[in-house]
Formats: C-alpha cells, structure tokens, sequence
C-alpha cells in the first residue's frame, strides 16, 4: 500500500490538545498542504511524521510499514525546516552532503548526489560558500536540497517560504510545485497562507484547533466550504446569517434562492465577494438593492464595500458607479455556499 | 575641530565628544598603567639583574636568570625548572580538558531544568565563589583525610598505605583544581547551551546524523563562544595557580606558580622569580596567540 496513513493520531502538550484524533491518508506522490491558523497544530502534526514528536495515541504508517515507533533517524522522511536549520559552520555543499555522510555513502556518490541535487536547484556556483553568505532564498534552496538529496519518500516542509519577502514566495511556491511534479515525490507542506496553500497542492486539509475542518482539493474547499471558518480562513466571504422557510433563505440582506437544501433552520450560507456581479438593472433572481459605501483600490481589482450587510464585492472597474449609488447586486443561487452548520 | 556631529542620536561637537571619552577612559587607563604596564616593565627589568648574598637586588644585568631557568647551573645541565613549567602547562591543560567534559552534562541538566529551579542550580554552582580560595582548598584536606570514605577505599584498592591521606598527590591537585576552576567554565559555557537552537540537533537527527556528529556539527559550534570563554578563564589563570598546588600538592607536585612564590618568598631571589614570571607570561600570551589562531572565525578576545 503506497502513501502515508495516519490512524487516530492524538497529541496533548499539557492540557491543551494540539492534535485531535486526525485521520489522512496522503497518496503517493501528492503535494499535500496543512493549512491552518497558529497554534492549529498542523506542525505539531507534521513533526508527528516526522518522528520529531511522539504522538499519544495513533498510528503512522508509510508504504504499508508501520513507522508509529521508529525515531526519526531511521525514517525516510526528510525535512525542510522553517528556520532551514543550515549548519552555519559548513559549506553549501556540505550541509546537502550531510545526510549521506552521516549514511557513510562512498565520496564519488556523494559528490555526484550533492552536485545533481544542487544543479536541480540551481545553485550549483554557490557550493563552496557558506549559508551566512547567502540570500534567505537561496538558503531555502540549499535546506530543499539537503533534504531532496537523501531521496525521501516524503518530505516534510514546515512553512518554508515565511522568511521570504512576498514577490519571491509566490515565485518560489510555483517552481516548488513544478519541482514537485518533476520529481513525483509525495511532498507534505504546513502553511497558513491560503494562497500558497492554494497555488502549490493536489490536495489541502484545513485545519482548526487541532482537527481537520476540511479535506480535499484546492477547488473544493475554496469553492464550497463545509465551515463558516473555512470560507473565511480561504480567502474573503460574505457571511449572512437567516432563517430557512419554504425553500427560500431569509437572511438580513433580503430573501434569497439557493441549490441546496440545508439541514438547518438557522444558520448561515456564504458568498465570496469575487461572485456577486453589479448590475443597473435588476436581475431575475435574487436581486438585492445595495448602495455603494467604499471603494478600496487593490491593483487587480477593487474591493467595494456595500449597505446593507456590509457586503464586500470584487470588481474590475468602478466605471459605471460611485460612492452613494444605488446598483442591483446579483447573487446567483449556484454560487451560494450552504453552511453545514 | 569643532565639527558639530549626531553620536547615536545625540547632538555634540566633536571636541566635546573627544573630551567625554578622555573622561571616561583615563580612570581605567591610569590604574592599567600604575598597576599592571609599570610593574610589568620593573618586572623585566628586574629579571636581569642578580641576586646579592643577603637577598638583594644586585643590578649586574645578565643573562644568568635566563640561562639558569632554561637549566643550566653551576653542575651542568638539569631541566628541573622546565620540567616544572611543563608540568605546569600539562596541570592546567588537564584541568581545562576535564573541567569541559564536567561541564557539558552539567549544563545541559541545568538548562533542562525548568526556569524557576535554573537558578537555584546555578547558584549552587556559584556558591565556592563566596568562599575564600584557602578555606575552599583547607576542606579537601578534611574530604581525602584518612579517616573520611576516599582515603579508605584508595587504601582498600591499595592506591596509598593504610592510615594515609589522599594528600598531597597529583590526584589532588587535579581534584582542587577541577573543583576550583570547573565555574568558569560551566557559567560560560551555560549561557551559550541556554541558548542552543535545538532545531539544528533535530536537522541532525533528521539527516541520520550518529550521536557524534550531532555533537560535532549541531552542538559545539553553537556552545563555542561560552566554551572558549571557559577554556580561557581556566587556562590562563590555572598556569599560574599556587594555592591549590602549594597546600594539596606541596614538594610533591610542584607547579611554576610555587616556583615563583617561593623565589619571591623563602628563597628571597627576586629576579630569578621575575624571570620566570616572564618565562610564564610570554608562554601564556603565545598559547592565547595560538589559540586565537586556531579559532579564527569566532568572536574570542
């Protein structure tokens, strides 16, 4: 059985539980994201696998071995730390050598290894220097490498790209996700920011206080979270609460058409400001009345800000209105998220 | 000159800048000149003079002193002074090497402490520094006596004869010296150890490192700093140590820093003592050279 199993896996620092009875099974060859806010315990989770942590109940099992047991050093699991955690006092080459050498892997290969592993990472020119004199990026670079180069089977990478200023993480997140796909390692990513979460994974479980909120690819959970917390941890959400009567959701910005049944009478359906189109006539359905309040410029679109509710719209252009307009908003039922609770 | 200029914030005239560091400088200046260049420059003047027939200082200025301390005397060759000089080197380097070892466990179990117990670790470390030197070393006499459990088991193992103390043997001058020197560089060393980013141990751990390359690549270079804080304190100032050797080694194992109180004192040869103070002081200062050399790359002296 390829792919990583985890079976019920507990941990508690203390009394607070960071990881609540999480259940995955991670496939072969996946780019995998943990995404959660801090303290949500998706590193905790992480370190789990990757035998830096003892769990208190649950099973870890790799490619139909149990590896519950083993510590670290004897699993084939690699880590990227956040920190990077580069021997200071050790030459690019070797701090990516190090793993083999601890292995007692003959020279020639060594050579070979580090040199093919620092080529694919093009920083091949900077092998003889040492990490203080490197750039944050390219350090990140060199702990991929040291890690890539012992050949994982998974490898673990606890938000690599913080350190990064923003131009260049959402460089790196896409050549991390091509890297990936060259190689088809199976590669286990822990962030907070969706956006990478989003760009880089086959698959993401969000995760909150411990459990998975939500598990599955990035379209799904961003285009129909199960949780209020989810569609707002993913991006932006316009959140109405209302009740459920005769088929129609009556909520505090009007009463409102939707696809799905809830299971609830109270409760809450979504919509992502990206959705909702403007309009100066009024649509057939769910058509709400709105005024314009704000306009916040965002380089790619404008983020407008609309009585009642508030409700956030995302547009292209502000052409056709301005502050204190009334415009017809166009809520399509099919766009509209149904909370499960 | 009167340059107007911004000193971290603070707006000053050059000249008055100038002025606020005399003022600050010249109290530590002074005292470095008085008490330490002045009597320094005597002392090597006066390691070339001789001695007179009372214990006078004789200004014949020779070579004698020199020669004598390298071994030659009035019946040959005998490298009595030097082997005592070396020995001296060898002293402290074992109590530095042994005083490292006790230290690394010693810290990481006082790091590992949690923070409001630390310190009440560290004091207990601490607390022979309140102790006057003499006192601390009188009370080994009273530990390896032969009445106490060490004596009795040396005797049992039949180390010394029955109804003998421990002292004064080699055993206790290391003892003394261990128990007097082992602070310096346990505190120094502590404070990088508290310190320590675990995260490079679990990178080592992660990359299947043995417990000795841990060690080697993710321990010592970051305890570094505080250790060659620790090996200076203890090198240096044990080369010249006399208390411990003078009262738990005596004739036994005598050490340059006996040598030198002696021709200072008793043997009232002021300018044999000076040379070998030299002879001391230049070793000492090429070990830190060396030493410095050696460890280019971290922040020493």
């Amino acid at each position: 059985m390829k792919g990583l199993f985890l079976k019920g896996i507990n941990k508690s620092f203390g009394s607070v539980r960071a990881v609540d009875n999480v259940s995955l099974e991670i496939q072969s060859g996946e780019f995998f994201t943990l995404l959660g806010p801090s303290g949500c315990g998706k590193t905790t989770l992480l370190r789990i696998i990757a035998g830096l942590e003892l769990q208190n109940s649950g099973q870890v099992i790799l490619d139909g071995e149990d590896i519950t047991t083993l510590p670290a050093i004897k699993r084939q699991i690699n880590t990227v730390f956040q920190s990077y955690a580069l021997f200071p006092h050790l030459s690019v080459f070797e701090n990516v050598a190090f793993g083999l050498r601890s292995r007692k892997v003959p020279n020639p290969e060594v050579e070979k290894r580090v040199n093919r592993a620092l080529d694919m990472l093009e920083i091949g020119q900077m092998s003889k220097r040492f990490p203080h004199q490197l750039s944050g990026g390219q350090n990140q670079r060199v702990a991929l490498a040291r890690a890539l180069v012992n050949e994982p089977k998974v490898l673990l990478l606890d938000e690599p790209m913080s350190a990064l200023d923003a131009k260049l993480r959402s460089q790196v997140q896409v050549e991390l996700r091509r890297l990936q796909q060259k190689l088809g390692q199976t590669f286990i990513l822990v962030t907070h920011d969706q956006d990478e979460a989003l760009v880089v994974s086959d698959r993401i479980a969000v995760m909150k206080d411990g459990k998975i909120a939500q598990f599955g690819t990035p379209n799904q959970v961003y285009d129909y979270p199960d949780t209020r917390f989810v569609a707002e941890f993913l991006g932006a959400a316009n959140v109405f609460s209302g009740t459920y009567r005769d088929g129609l959701f009556h909520s505090e910005i009007g009463i409102l058409k939707f696809d799905r049944a809830p299971s609830w009478e109270h409760g809450e359906m979504a919509i992502r400001p990206e959705w909702i189109k403007i309009s100066d006539t009024e649509p057939e359905i769910n058509g709400v009345r709105a005024t314009v309040r704000e306009i916040i410029y965002r380089g790619t679109n404008l983020d407008i800000w609309m009585d009642p509710g508030p409700i956030r719209v995302r547009s292209a252009t502000t052409d056709s209105f301005k502050i204190g307009d009334q415009v017809w908003l166009e809520i399509a039922p099919s766009e509209l998220v149904v909370f499960d609770e | 000159m009167n340059k107007v200029m911004i000193w971290y914030g603070e707006l000053l005239s050059q000249k008055s800048l100038i002025k606020r560091g005399l003022f600050f400088l010249t109290p530590g200046m002074l005292w470095l000149i008085l008490f330490l260049i002045l009597p320094g420059l005597i002392l090597i003047v006066v390691s070339f003079a001789g001695r007179g027939a009372y214990g006078q200082l004789v200004w014949d200025f020779s070579l004698e002193n020199y020669k004598r301390m390298l071994g030659f005397g009035i019946f040959g060759w005998t490298p009595d002074y030097l082997i005592i000089l070396l020995r001296s080197i060898w002293v402290a380097v074992v109590t530095t090497v042994l005083s490292v070892l006790l230290s690394y466990p010693l810290c990481f179990f006082i790091a590992g402490k949690p923070e409001r117990t630390r310190y009440l670790w560290l004091t207990i470390v601490i607390i022979p520094f309140w102790t006057n030197m003499v006192i601390r070393t009188y009370a080994w006499f009273l530990i390896l006596a032969p009445e106490m459990p060490l004596a009795k088991i040396a005797s049992w193992l039949k180390i010394i004869s029955p109804g003998m103390p421990l002292y004064p043997s080699a055993f206790a001058v290391y003892l003394g010296m261990i128990s007097m020197f082992l602070p310096f560089v346990a505190l120094p060393l502590f404070s990088s150890i508290e310190r320590l980013d675990w995260t490079l141990v679990e990178a080592a751990q992660d990359l299947y490192a043995s417990n000795v390359r841990i060690f080697v690549h993710a321990i010592l270079p970051q305890t570094l700093p505080g250790l060659s804080v620790g090996v200076i304190l203890t090198l240096v100032p044990a080369m010249g140590m006399f208390v411990v050797p003078d009262l738990l080694g005596g004739a036994k194992y005598m050490l340059v820093g006996n040598l030198i109180q002696q021709q200072f004192g008793t043997s009232r040869d002021w300018a044999f003592g000076a040379t070998i103070s030299m002879c001391l002081m230049v070793l000492t200062m090429f070990s830190l050279y060396v030493y410095k050399r050696k460890s280019k790359g971290v922040e020493l002296l």
